[in-house]
């Protein structure tokens, strides 16, 4: 006696939480046999085939002790699995779009449930992120996914929705104006957290920042998203608010792109270290507020032209796009690392910044105090961020 | 020109690209009714068109709008090629076409093609102006409503319900026609489904001009159905029950009706003859069980038909019509004749109704069911379906003539069904003889008033359980005791019904579900042959099911079965029985025996041992169900019962009659057994099997429970909570050498993993029942079996029975009010008489919540709890209970039920009755079977759905899957399916939003607290 076929389907669409892990972490819900989809990528069942082996799904569910707790036998529970994940998988077409699953006739799922399915399909894991973020989302990218895939323990099903995810909300605020997060929240109706991690992605996958380095590894993705959040706010076209007096407003993107000007702009930063008046006025102007206040004052003070220079170098570096890729890269060389080997501790670092921003203004040599500002407070707020372990 | 149409196309959305270059579509619509059609214009690459077109107006005949179906269909322009169509919406009007109900359609219909399933929405809105139709030779019936529900629907009055209408048409099935072959799957499918479609409105059109002939102005339990009988031809069948209804405004308006103090009594008999010798005169013969019958031999041959129904006309049981005389008692006679008088003039005395105003139902004799085979032969001319006609008249006959039998004069729970197998059909028919109060059968309200008070004083938990039969002259012997209830009556100590459970009746405990399943392997033949085998293996599957009922009724502790339907689906090689129904405990019958097993060879020890082993087994399994089912009967010596009515013989038998000579009764055993014992003889290993297999059934898990009737016995505080479902299971046998025991161990696994996997799924509900569950078998393909479900869980609340005892009453008198139906407010009567201890409505209701509470301990809830909460689901329904507060306007719920828990019908806007075909020639690409029929199922509900909130409705009642025909060629990668729902679409209101009703509150507050509970484990 084989089963041949075998569905269940409910005026309201039941929707089980456990198994729909289970089926985003991309458990198969059946053993081996894996055929095309017209839901796009994944797998689907036949109800035919091994149906006597038990899945790496429905082994999950019973290794959770659901067949104790409930007294069903393993095939009830595989029978309950291939149901579900046949309806994840019809759904999957309307999740890549949010809006028409609110607005489909086929599935009558409670609101409170639908915006379950949608944040748990777009949500993703901290290892995985990690490794794409700031990658090209394109084919190539695509392709690594396999390494990854071995090298996070995530399965390679799960790997190709997160990636799919990324490059979908990618395509979709790509070519939009106005709040990236804004964007992202009206076409991919997610919380506002998830909705703002989205926009770090975006904003780095755009700008390519590359974060994959090993010196980076000790960074999270909470890290990079914070970031993300400052830059967004404080660096882009759309942060200079409602200021459009460039003639072509369409070039840039408000939020995406960095604000070219700005970067150039930034150039003008060089004359703190360049000018040797200048650098040793500011330095004498931080270690006077600073005296006494600081653990590692003598440090500091041998170090201060070392990390000004770093930082007014990355400024300055950043017109070239290659030098942007590395801008992490540059402020955790130039300045977390000398930081980490004195042992800073993080108040000192604060204390240090601030002071050290602060300062600029009382150079009167130096003109270009908005654009320090706007350069600085952003990157005090970052490598406040960076300064861990 | 009695009638315009009026149609707008206002938008679209989702809709497929079906240009690739732009990734978009230049869509446009063609409106078509009759043979006019309208177009919109084409609206330019977008996906989601806004056309607000004009309105189309079509100028038709009234019969038209009800045969004809609005069909919109939706194109992709296409400036060089052909235009593509995108699929199609066809738009029943018939629901414009009453006053009371929609008056306008509008919404978003879901976009359907046969090949591809559902693309994309279409937002249209649907008017008619009917203009008042004074031709007296009018061939339309618009007016006369027509409702799927088995009772009288909620917010009607029966006035008179005037009885049996029925009609089929039949046609060539276009998918058998030549030019199939060079159309493709796509025009053949929607060739079909527009046929179905227009069949279903001139059989709709026709049974209504019968009701209007009848003076009737409704059609109460309507039921559809299509034959596909292949190559012969497609036949499509309804019956239903012509009434006539008032609408009721507000429950105060009939209130004074039924409290009218003018009422007299036809029926004093019945109160008069308490007097124990009146045996003779009672309407009080007990019935064991009911009478089958087949007209198997005969009926095959083609030509025999009609002159066989010419011979059946005429009652040749020798117990039926006549019987009125000879039964004595006068009074009693004088009901019988005036019933009689009101029934007679009908054909068919028939109701298929399963639920009664109250009174109406007077005695409940048993099932009665007839079966014939018959060869299937092209239809050559469809304007004169005689053929069909004469096999169904035939069938009728026979019912007709099996409930005179039983001493009643009407059949109620009235269905018919076929199972067709290339060219054998097998046409069944079964019903629940009764005995009916005249009241409503006839013209003149007063004397309908003055009948109730008549029944005010008949005891109302037992009534319809005293035998009609006369006691002296039984269709066949059985064990009569008086009843339990009253003392007065006769009783038999089993009763099988296809009706509902009446409100009225007196239950002690909970009901079950229960099934007998059945296979008999047959060989392959072909015609005559065939239907030769066929029939002479009926008469021993019926008796088998019939054995398997009794037992495990019996195993269970009780002693009456509701709700039995037995399905025979006959297949290449093999024969399918399934039986279900829905067990109870009524009080007014005797305590059931248990099981005893006897061995053959007693000298055997360790046989012996064995059967006493066995034997064992079943006592506890008896013991534990009553446990289980809270059922213990209030302890009765047996002085007040009074010494046992001498009995003949103490066995019941089979009525079994031959069509053609039905003068000649043959008898069956259809139980071996003493008076009390139920004895079980294993003699070889197949009874060793049946009594494993008894055996194997297990009782579903705790928290949950089931029954296939429209209630529950025992639960009455339902929460609002509902998840209708359908699910589908196909097995493949493996075709060596299948044996009947391997093919009954099969299905018996196929059905019992089937309610496992569902009580599985369902978990998050308990504590729930399932409640109307509904088993349809067929054997698709050799080799295969085919089992389809549909029910709805429902959940209640355990802890409120605490509190209801007041609140019930009021619940309860509400229902009363809202159902029209004058119930329990005389309950006195009944429980003054033997039960001092146990007044009914309110004892019962104590005994239920204590029992309720009792039976499952807190720990053993802490379990539930514990296990629906791993999965999460406590969760959902932390957030799926408020939806009853703040449901969405777009929620259309669905139930096979008759209501919705915790609301109030405040409207029918007619019937649903939809036909899908769905067809794939990428059947792995589409996820195989299972993954082909899950979307197709998913797209049919979202169809009734979208239609349901399209006519301003928010629920389906009385929700029926009538059809599900799967075919697959996995050779070939193709699939088809074919789908018939029906149903009735209401407006439902909240009780909570009627008004702040208090017993809604504890149901409001316990929630929370238990599902809190879930939450943090």
């Amino acid at each position: 006696m084989t089963s041949e076929l075998d569905i269940f389907v409910g005026n309201t669409t039941l929707i089980d939480e456990d198994v729909y892990r289970l089926w985003l972490d991309g458990y198969s819900g059946l053993w081996g046999t894996v055929c095309g989809c017209r839901f796009g990528g994944a797998v689907v069942l036949d109800g035919r085939a091994g149906r006597a082996r038990m899945s790496d799904a429905v082994a999950l569910r019973v290794r959770s002790g659901i067949l104790e707790q409930t007294g069903a036998t393993a095939a009830v529970l595989q029978s309950d699995t291939m149901d579900h994940y046949r309806t994840f998988q019809m759904l999957e077409r309307l999740l890549h779009a949010p809006p028409k699953l609110l607005h489909q006739l086929i599935f009558q799922i409670p609101p409170s449930r639908q915006a379950l399915l949608i944040e748990r399909y777009y949500a993703f894991d901290e290892a995985f992120v990690r490794e794409v973020l700031g990658k090209k989302l394109s084919k190539g990218t695509k392709k690594d996914l396999d390494d990854i895939s071995t090298k996070t323990g995530i399965t390679l099903k799960s790997c190709r929705r997160q990636f799919d995810n990324f490059k979908r909300v990618f395509k979709v605020v790509e070519e939009m104006r106005g709040s990236l997060v804004d964007n992202i929240q009206q076409h991919f109706l997610l919380s506002d957290r998830l909705a703002r991690d989205y926009a770090a992605i975006v904003f780095f996958a755009n700008n390519r920042f590359e974060t994959g380095k090993k010196k980076l590894q000790y960074l999270s993705f909470g890290d990079f998203a914070f970031c993300a959040e400052l830059m967004i706010q404080n660096w882009t076209l759309g942060a200079v608010g409602e200021a459009p007096t460039d003639p072509d407003p369409q070039a840039d993107d408000m939020d995406m792109d960095l604000d070219k000007e700005f970067l150039q702009d930034l150039k003008e930063l060089k004359v703190l270290v360049a000018d040797k008046d200048l650098l040793d006025l500011h330095k004498s102007l931080v270690c006077t507020a600073l005296r006494g206040k600081l653990g590692v004052f003598s440090e500091m003070e041998a170090n201060f032209k070392n990390l000004s220079r770093g930082l007014v170098n990355v400024a300055a570096k950043l017109t070239h796009n290659k030098d942007v890729r590395d801008l992490f890269v540059d402020l955790v060389e130039k300045f977390v690392e000398p930081c980490r080997s004195d042992h800073w501790p993080l108040n000192d670092v604060r204390l240090f910044l601030n002071q050290y921003s602060a300062s600029v203004h009382s150079l009167d040599g130096f003109r270009h105090q908005a654009l320090w500002d706007r350069y600085m407070g952003t990157l005090r707020g970052c490598l406040l961020r960076l300064c861990h372990d | 020109m009695p009638g315009k149409l009026k149609v707008k196309i206002v938008a679209g959305r989702h809709l497929p690209v079906m240009d690739r270059a732009s990734d978009l579509t230049d869509a446009f619509v063609e409106v078509k009714f009759g043979n006019t059609t309208f177009k919109t214009d084409v609206y330019l690459k977008s996906l989601n068109p806004q056309w607000n077109s004009e309105w189309f107006k079509f100028e038709v005949d009234d019969e038209d709008l009800q045969d004809e179906p609005l069909q919109i269909t939706v194109l992709d322009h296409d400036t060089y090629s052909a235009n593509d169509a995108i699929g199609k919406v066809y738009i029943d009007i018939d629901p414009l076409l009453y006053s009371e109900a929609a008056t306008v359609i509008s919404g978003w219909f879901p976009i359907y093609d046969t090949i591809h399933g559902i693309r994309g929405e279409i937002n249209v809105v649907v008017k008619v102006d009917l203009f008042n139709d004074l031709n007296r030779f009018r061939q339309s019936s618009c007016g006369v409503k027509f409702f799927c529900t088995t009772s009288i629907p909620k917010c009607y009055r029966a006035v008179i319900i005037h009885g049996f209408v029925e009609e089929l048409v039949v046609n060539e099935d276009p998918e058998y026609q030549w030019i199939d072959r060079i159309r493709t799957p796509r025009a053949s499918n929607e060739a079909r489904q527009r046929l179905i479609s227009l069949m279903s409105g001139e059989l709709q059109r026709k049974i209504g001009l019968k009701v209007l002939e009848m003076r009737g102005n409704a059609v109460v339990g309507y039921l559809q159905c299509f034959d596909l009988e292949g190559e012969s031809g497609l036949v499509v069948r309804a019956i239903g029950t012509a009434c006539t209804l008032d609408k009721l405004s507000s429950p105060a308006a009939f209130l004074p009706a039924c409290n009218s103090p003018s009422k007299e009594m036809k029926e004093i008999p019945f109160n008069e003859d308490p007097n124990p010798n009146t045996h003779s005169s009672g309407p009080s013969t007990p019935l064991k069980n009911q009478t089958y019958s087949f007209s198997p031999s005969k009926s095959y041959s083609r030509q025999s038909s009609s002159s066989d129904t010419d011979l059946s006309l005429t009652p040749k049981t020798g117990m039926g019509s006549g019987s009125a005389g000879k039964e004595g008692g006068p009074f009693k006679a004088l009901l019988r004749q005036q019933t009689q008088s009101a029934l007679e003039q009908r054909e068919f005395p028939f109701f298929t109704l399963t639920a009664f105003p109250p009174g109406f139902l007077v005695h409940v004799g048993g099932v009665v069911s007839a079966r014939s085979v018959k060869l299937l032969d092209r239809i050559h001319n469809p304007d004169e379906p005689e053929t069909r006609d004469a096999w169904w008249a035939e069938i009728r006959q026979e019912i007709k003539s099996h409930a005179k039998a039983l001493g009643c004069h009407a059949v109620v729970g009235y269905s018919e069904s076929t199972s067709i197998c290339e060219e054998v059909c097998i046409l069944s028919a079964s019903g629940t003889a009764a005995v009916l109060n005249p009241r409503f059968l006839q013209d003149g309200t007063v004397e309908g008033c003055l009948e109730q008070r008549l029944e005010e004083n008949l005891p109302a938990g037992c009534g319809f359980c005293h035998i009609p039969y006369d006691e002296l002259n039984m269709p066949f012997p059985a064990h009569l005791t008086y009843c339990y209830n009253c003392r007065k009556q006769k009783v038999p100590d089993v009763l099988f019904t296809t009706i509902d459970l009446p409100m009225d009746a007196a239950v002690i405990g909970k009901g079950c579900l229960i099934q007998a399943r059945l296979c008999r392997l047959k060989k392959k033949a072909q015609a005559e042959a065939n239907a030769t085998a066929i029939s002479n293996l009926l008469p021993f599957m019926e008796y088998e099911v019939h054995t398997q009922l009794m037992n495990k009724l019996k195993l269970k502790g009780m002693n009456a079965l509701f709700g039995l339907r037995i399905q025979i689906s006959v297949g290449e090689n093999m024969l399918m029985g399934l039986a279900s129904a829905t067990g109870v405990y009524l009080a007014a019958l005797p305590t059931p025996g248990g099981i005893q097993i006897a061995g053959k060879t007693p000298n055997d020890g360790s046989y012996e041992q064995h059967i006493s082993h066995m034997q064992k087994k079943i006592n506890d399994t008896i013991a534990k169900n009553k446990e289980l089912y809270e059922i213990n009967p209030p302890e009765i010596s047996e002085e007040i019962i009074g010494s046992p009515i001498p009995e003949p013989r103490q066995r019941s038998r089979l009525l079994r009659s031959q069509s053609e000579s039905s003068d000649e009764v043959t008898e069956l055993d259809l139980s071996h057994g003493k008076k009390d014992a139920f004895v079980l003889e294993i003699d070889d290993t197949d009874a060793m099997e049946d009594v494993h297999s008894l055996l194997t059934d297990v009782p579903p898990p705790s928290g949950f429970y089931s029954c296939n009737t429209e209630i529950m016995p025992g639960i009455n505080n339902w929460t609002s909570e509902i998840q209708m479902f359908t699910s589908v299971r196909v097995i493949r046998l493996s075709s060596l050498n299948l044996t009947n025991q391997a093919l009954n161990k099969n299905f018996n696994d196929l059905c019992e993993n089937l309610l496992k996997s569902l009580y599985f799924k369902l978990r998050s509900m308990i504590p729930c029942c399932l409640c109307h569950v509904n088993f349809t078998v067929s054997l698709p393909e050799d080799e295969l079996i085919q089992v389809t479900v549909t029910a709805v869980a429902i959940t209640f609340d355990k802890n409120q029975a605490l509190q209801t005892t007041k609140t019930h009453a009021e619940k309860s008198l509400q229902r009363a009010s809202t159902d029209n139906e004058e119930l329990l407010q005389f309950p006195l009567e009944l429980c003054s008489d033997a039960l001092p201890s146990h007044p009914f409505p309110p004892a019962k209701e104590h005994l239920e919540s204590a029992s309720s509470n009792s039976g499952i301990p807190a720990a053993q809830r802490a379990v539930t709890v514990e296990k629906a909460s791993p999965v999460g689901e406590g969760n959902f329904r932390n957030r799926s209970s408020p939806p009853c507060a703040n449901s969405t306007v777009g929620v259309v719920k669905m139930t096979p039920l008759s209501f919705i828990p915790g609301a109030k019908i405040t409207k029918y806007l007619g019937i649903i009755n939809m036909f899908f075909i769905r067809e794939t020639t990428s059947l792995r690409e589409e996820g195989g079977v299972s993954g082909f029929l899950h979307a197709f199922i998913a797209e049919v509900f979202a169809m009734v759905r979208a239609h349901v909130a399209a006519l301003g409705g928010n629920a389906v009642v009385s929700y029926i899957m009538k059809q599900c025909v799967f075919m697959e060629n996995p050779n070939k990668n193709q699939a088809q399916c074919l789908i018939n729902v029906s149903g009735d679409a209401v407006v439902f209101v909240r009780e909570s939003e009627l008004e702040v009703v208090s017993t809604q509150q504890p149901a409001a507050n316990c929630q929370p607290s238990c599902t809190g509970g879930e939450v943090t484990t």
